[in-house]
């Protein structure tokens, strides 16, 4: 019934030389995938809104629908 | 003063055991309670006191081969001064009880209360919602909506197809 004396020191040490690499390196990629799988579609989704934008054309659209209070729609 | 000063002089166990007596007024029972206790808990590994109090004789012979050599101690003697000292192995005060059914049970039990009070309170305390959940309603304010132009890059108006006139497939 001997047993081999349990670790009394270091304990924490042990710990974070194991845990804060993972840590570490989970968190780079969860950075990684929200920047490529979020951000970076987004600012393209946007750049590919504005390239086909015509402003004025949208607003004669908005106007005939009525919704603005400055101008009517044409014709009335 | 007389008795603080002889109750200073007995040892620390014995004032807990013997009984008190103060300014001569007379003696206080000491309840079981008042005095130290024997647990198994985890984070108390030596309790006040020993499990076993009265050792019958073969633990007493136990005891005295303990102050000797604890080499010549066999492992079932070992165990045997384990349990005049301690109840419970650690293993078994840790191990977990069933008690969790009980508590899960307990939560859907009261879960489906307040679901019975809540469809109660639908049918019996609420009014009528406003018109603005009506079909005509809503369709008028998808419409406005449209025609404002909500989110149109990402959200709700990138999904409507203004051309043709319907939702993009």
């Amino acid at each position: 019934m001997s047993l081999a004396k349990p670790a009394m020191r270091g304990l924490l040490g042990k710990r974070l030389r194991f845990h804060l690499p993972i840590a570490f390196a989970l968190s780079v990629v969860a950075a990684a995938a929200f920047k490529y799988g979020v951000t970076e579609p987004r600012k393209q989704a946007y750049a590919d809104f504005y390239k086909q934008y015509d402003a004025t054309k949208e607003f004669n659209n908005m106007r005939e629908a009525g919704i603005f209070e400055s101008v009517r729609p044409t014709g009335k | 003063m007389l008795a603080t000063r002889a109750l200073s002089l007995v040892g620390k166990r014995a004032i807990s055991t013997s009984i008190c007596v103060r300014g001569g007024h007379g003696v206080a029972k000491v309840d079981d309670y008042a005095l130290p206790a024997y647990f198994d808990r985890r984070e108390n590994p030596l309790p006040d006191v020993q499990f076993v109090t009265e050792l019958n004789a073969v633990q007493k012979s136990l005891k005295e081969k303990e102050k000797g050599s604890w080499a010549t101690l066999s492992n079932e003697e070992k165990i045997a001064l384990y349990h005049i000292s301690f109840k419970q192995s650690f293993a078994e005060m840790n191990e977990g009880t069933k008690e969790w059914k009980s508590v899960i049970a307990g939560m859907f039990f009261f879960i489906g209360m307040t679901g019975l009070v809540v469809l109660w309170q639908r049918k019996f305390v609420y009014g009528p919602v406003p018109p603005t959940f009506e079909s005509e309603w809503k369709e008028k304010e998808v419409q406005r909506m449209l025609d404002m132009r909500i989110n149109p890059v990402e959200g709700f108006s990138a999904k409507w197809d203004y051309e043709n006139k319907e939702w993009k497939k």
